[in-house]
């Protein structure tokens, strides 16, 4: 109840930042060249000044902005998201089938950051300053610089053209319909090099912060009660330290998810895979501002589900967090 | 005097000074050793590396020299990524000193507007901003700075709040002084070393944020940039992989270089943490 | 003590530090005994190596400190040869420990009757229903009020007393043979701190436990001791028999210690003036935490309803434990917090209703001196521009400023030509003269002293109030001094009040709140001073 209602209040704080937000990047638009009539016309191929008046009334454009801002803001409430002229449906739609390859894409890279994040980061501090720890932070700082378009370029050179042990893009095979669990091993062997990819650099964030979170606890008071009440150091690790030591690795997940999404854009790119990201750029590309926006809303409120669940498992683990915190 | 001396004791740390200083040296001898166009066509295309001692490092897809493009590319990373980050981190300490000094509702709003920024995924809003505003070096520039302020700015507050208590902040109101001189001049510079060794991760990020941004072909065309090399070798990937492969590794080299150096400053910086 | 054997034995056992300390050994040749049913308190100031030994003892010394020399016999074994399997058998079972901090001490994250019952399940194959009854009859032992609600409680939940009573209970848990206390009452209040010392005592003679008492404190040797070791640089100057120690210390060291604990007697009292400098009335400060538009807020009444006045030339003690409000008092009489209402005259002017822009303007009438040595000077100024910025800020010239600085370095006896330094390189008590130098800066007519000797060790503490009352007959000082500590404020102070939970309890000249208080709260107080008749008796 008490981390319930602490996550509910986080989440009822974060309403305020999600207008703050629209309301930015929607003023933002109005100073793009272009509005999605002209992209109509140009989709269109061409067309009389009249019928883009005719056009600008009928979505409302020739309003003022606050007028415009307002439509959009109650359209919102309803969960209207407008209408994508290039795609030819609701923008609601579109985005909603490029939203499951970008979950599965992040829950598989923030598993994969996170787990060894943490065991490497756990030996590199058992070991500290000796090769184990060396190896592992070198490993570290180079994931970190690498860039990850990069990364899964090479990675497709690899493993996809001179292996080929893997697909070099896509979400799955379209040529061969498979179904049940074939299908979902062929979505996962699709997904083995962004998953990698995308996750690098967070492996190397994660473990950095795992392992001086875990030097910094094992130098607190506590540990050395631990050691003076007779405990040997695995459990000295694995009942003072560990749990201790997440905390911060626990609230980076929060601040990072914006990150990771920002991410997803460049890798699902490299590897084609129809998610969220790439709608994001080709929206750009095709300067579809309605959809656009609405791929600003819907990430947002993917980061703000994010951190409601990181502030649960945060509250879980600390029960020093009370609800007025 | 202590600090460089430790700073120096450390391998990685002076590793990564030399590297930093190498990619700078290519930076500002480009013109030097390559003085024609770099973007110009200066041979026959895809000329693998090594095959050609006019092209040590080969030919791209349109026939362009390599090398010149990674030397040119030094300029263009250091100066997407200095400029960046200077606009960032000052953005960063201004709201962070004034967020944590001031707390209550000044602390409110700025945080809300913080919160707003790194709610919103930063690539997402680095491609709304070249979006809106084009892509010229100017404009990306800032844009990259604008997308990385919220963390020093989150860092800094973090420092006036643990500092802003402080008894000498105190002893400080106590003598008369002003709320601006206690701001800059009596907590700025104790605040300032991690936000100082941070500017080295707000660097490394700006690096790689421009670098995918023109491998997306949304970053400046008409200048010689790694990201704009490595966007334009994918479409020659299954064979000549090499396009893309040397300015990734210009750019690894680079960020490494920053991150070294950044990671040194902070073990000279703060002794008692050393290690960790 | 020939009728008990002897639990431990510490044979010339030397300690080595890294290279780059201070010194080269945090201990040379250290020999004594601790038998059993007896406390042997290790006396000595900071950096004496006593805390040193204490984990010397239980093998638990920092990374590149060695033992180097010597043997730890515990059991008729050497522990310095013991292996660290056979060392972890030891811990908690033979040999436990209590720490200073209490809350840093415990996990935060796991629950008092989780980490009591850890000793068990370590250390014993008892089934999870019998340590649970363990546990509480632990717990019940240390006289926790609850322990059933203690066991399930996490930390934070507890006061610092009773944090220190389940450290305590976890480490009777298995019955060890001796028990190392290291500053266990340090962090605690006066009141809570003689609670937990009888406790101990109690313990100690209920189980026969040798007990290892770490202390810097000669109250705390004289309400506890049996035996006493004082140590100075790592070595044992002295030791003895506890009556002995206190009333002929032998060693000029132990002389020196023993001279420097103040006395609980006022000195007589000067004759003060009949005009007030400074009338506070019915100041109260409120804080509000959390809630939303009102809802679900805490309120907590910081100060109520607090009226004093300071005679012209004279010194108020305002005396209180921690949460009595008498920091609260004293930062809203300079101004730093502002009070909810009430008045505070100074010179005529109420600096209750200042607007902050006429605070910032007229501050140079009131200056405080901070607790913190180190965190009251910024780092990164030198020592004399520290001094020099208060006279700057108010429009002197900043050459003028520096000069005077050095003569109130002069003043407050440090070497004028140290004005170069930065504040890290002094030592505690010189940096507490600085900070005595800044305030005088700005030649207030009144001083308010936070705790300005606290952090400070009793030598030291000596020679602070020494220099303060000297200061005070020479510029003809009016100081407001705020300390927990009722021997210093006896020592300093011509009038005394006595906070309790943001009020006044009790205020009159300090020889008769000291010699007979009224209020209960004040004689709680009294009484709890530990080594109490000790301190009454001594003489300086």
């Amino acid at each position: 109840m008490r981390i319930l209602s602490l996550a509910g209040r986080r989440l009822a704080a974060s309403i305020p930042t999600l207008v703050l937000i629209l309301i930015g990047v929607f003023l933002l638009l109005q100073f793009a060249p272009g509005d999605t009539v002209d992209a109509m016309m140009a989709q269109m191929g061409g067309g009389d000044a009249a019928t883009a008046k005719e056009l600008r009334k009928f979505y409302g454009l020739d309003l003022s902005i606050p007028a415009q801002l307002g439509n959009y803001l109650w359209r919102l409430v309803r969960l209207d998201l407008g209408f994508s002229s290039i795609y030819g449906k609701p923008v609601a739609s579109v985005i909603l089938e490029r939203l499951p390859p970008t979950i599965l894409l992040m829950t598989a890279s923030l598993s994969f950051a996170f787990f060894f994040g943490l065991v490497f980061g756990v030996i590199a501090a058992r070991g500290v300053n000796r090769w184990p720890d060396t190896l592992i932070s070198t490993l570290g700082l180079v994931f970190y610089a690498t860039p990850s378009f990069w990364f899964g370029l090479m990675a497709i050179v690899v493993f996809s053209v001179y292996l080929q042990w893997l697909p070099p893009g896509g979400f799955e095979d379209i040529g061969t319909m498979r179904t049940g669990i074939w299908r979902v091993f062929d979505i996962a062997s699709h997904l083995v090099l962004p998953t990698l990819t995308l996750g690098l650099i967070f492996l190397a964030i994660y473990l950095r912060i795992m392992r001086a979170s875990m030097l910094e606890v094992l130098n607190l008071d506590y540990v050395r009660t631990a050691r003076a009440k007779g405990l040997d150091e695995t459990r000295v690790v694995t009942r003072h330290v560990l749990r201790n030591a997440l905390l911060p690795m626990v609230t980076l997940i929060g601040l990072q998810a914006g990150t990771m999404l920002g991410g997803s854009v460049v890798v699902e790119s490299v590897f084609s895979l129809p998610g969220l990201g790439r709608l994001a750029y080709e929206s750009v590309v095709q300067r579809d501002l309605n959809t656009l926006l609405g791929i600003v809303f819907v990430s947002a409120l993917l980061v703000i589900s994010v951190n409601f669940v990181v502030d649960l498992i945060y509250a879980r683990l600390d029960p020093r967090i009370t609800a007025e915190a | 005097m202590d600090a460089v001396k430790r700073y120096f004791r450390s391998p990685a740390a002076v590793a990564g000074l030399i590297l930093l200083l190498i990619v700078i040296a290519m930076a500002i001898s480009a013109g030097w050793f390559y003085p024609r166009d770099p973007l110009a066509l200066a041979g026959r295309p895809l000329v693998w590396p090594f095959s050609n001692p006019r092209f040590l490092l080969g030919t791209d897809n349109s026939g362009r020299d390599i090398a010149a493009q990674i030397f040119y590319g030094a300029r263009i990373s250091l100066l997407i990524g200095g400029v960046a980050t200077a606009i960032a981190i000052l953005i960063g300490i201004l709201v962070g000193a004034f967020a944590g000094y001031y707390g209550g509702w000044v602390d409110n709003v700025l945080m809300r507007i913080t919160e707003a920024f790194q709610t919103l995924p930063n690539f997402v809003l680095l491609l709304v901003l070249v979006a809106v505003f084009g892509s010229t070096l100017t404009t990306v520039t800032i844009a990259v700075g604008v997308v990385s302020w919220p963390a020093p700015a989150r860092l800094t507050r973090a420092e006036f709040l643990s500092l802003r208590n402080r008894e000498f902040v105190q002893a400080g109101r106590t003598l008369g002084m002003k709320n601006i001189q206690l701001i800059f001049r009596e907590i700025l510079p104790n605040a300032l070393p991690p936000v100082i060794v941070y500017a080295s991760v707000v660097m490394a990020v700006a690096i790689l944020l421009e670098s995918a941004l023109a491998f997306l072909r949304l970053s400046d065309p008409n200048v010689a940039s790694w990201g704009n090399l490595i966007g334009l070798g994918r479409d020659v990937l299954r064979v000549q992989w090499y396009v893309s492969a040397i300015p990734g590794i210009a750019i690894l080299v680079t960020v490494l270089a920053v991150s070294l150096v950044g990671q040194g400053l902070n073990d000279a910086l703060n002794p008692r943490l050393k290690g960790r | 003590m020939s009728e008990h054997e002897t639990i431990l034995s510490l044979d010339r056992l030397s300690v080595r530090l890294p290279g780059g300390a201070d010194r080269t050994h945090a201990l040379r040749d250290v020999s004594l005994e601790i038998a059993s049913n007896e406390i042997l308190c290790v006396v000595g100031e900071s950096g004496s190596g006593k805390s040193m030994m204490a984990n010397a003892v239980m093998r638990l010394l920092p990374n590149e400190v060695t033992i180097d020399n010597g043997r730890i016999m515990f059991e008729g074994r050497d522990l310095c040869a013991a292996s660290i399997a056979e060392m972890r058998e030891v811990r908690g079972d033979g040999i436990a420990m209590i720490f200073q901090e209490p809350m840093t001490a415990l996990n935060p994250l796991r629950t008092i009757g989780d980490q009591i019952a850890e000793m068990f399940s370590i250390h014993t194959d008892l089934s999870k229903a019998e340590i649970n009854t363990r546990v509480l009859s632990l717990l019940a032992d240390v006289r926790i009020p609850d322990p059933k609600v203690a066991a399930k409680a996490y930390p934070h939940e507890l006061s610092g007393g009773q944090r220190q009573r389940a450290m305590i209970a976890m480490a009777l848990a298995l019955d060890p043979k001796l028990l190392i206390a290291d500053e266990p009452t340090t962090a605690l209040d006066v009141t809570t701190q003689a609670q937990i010392l009888k406790l101990i005592r109690d313990l100690q003679q209920r189980r026969k436990t040798a007990v290892m008492f770490i202390t810097h404190d000669f109250g705390v040797v004289a309400e506890i001791a049996d035996r006493v070791v004082v140590m100075q640089h790592g070595v044992i100057v002295e030791q003895g028999a506890a009556s002995d120690v206190l009333h002929h210390p032998q060693h000029a060291y132990t002389r020196q210690l023993i001279a420097a604990v103040p006395p609980l007697k006022a000195p007589p009292p000067r004759a003060l003036a009949a005009d007030n400098i400074l009338t506070i009335s019915d100041v109260s400060k409120t804080y509000r935490t959390g809630g939303f538009l009102g809802r679900g807020a805490r309120v907590t009444p910081a100060v109520k309803n607090v009226s004093l006045a300071l005679p012209r030339g004279a010194t108020l003690g305002i005396v209180g434990e921690s949460g009595s409000g008498k920091s609260t008092l004293a930062r809203c009489i300079v101004r730093l917090i502002d009070p909810d209402t009430g008045s505070i005259v100074l010179d005529g002017n109420d600096w209750a209703k200042m607007s902050r822009e006429d605070v910032r303007r007229e501050t140079q009438h009131i200056q405080m001196v901070f607790q913190d040595p180190f965190a009251s000077l910024n780092p990164r100024r030198k020592a004399a521009e520290l001094v020099a910025q208060g006279p700057i800020v108010h429009g002197m010239p900043r050459a003028k400023a520096i000069a005077d600085a050095k003569e109130l370095f002069a003043l407050v006896g440090l070497d004028p030509s140290a004005g170069d330094r930065y504040p890290h390189e002094f030592s505690g008590g010189q940096r507490q003269r600085i900070g005595l130098a800044r305030a005088l800066a700005l030649k207030p007519d009144v001083l308010v002293a936070d705790e300005p000797v606290s952090a400070l060790d009793v030598s030291v503490q000596a020679q602070v109030l020494k220099l303060l009352a000297e200061l005070r007959q020479r510029l003809g000082l009016s100081i407001v001094f705020i300390t927990h500590d009722l021997r210093v404020a006896a020592q300093i102070c011509d009038l005394v009040a006595v906070m309790k939970d943001g009020a006044v309890v009790e205020h009159g000249l300090a020889g008769e709140v000291f010699g007979n208080p009224q209020h209960a709260y004040t004689r709680a107080l009294l009484d709890s001073i530990p080594g109490g008749a000790f301190a009454r008796e001594h003489k300086v």
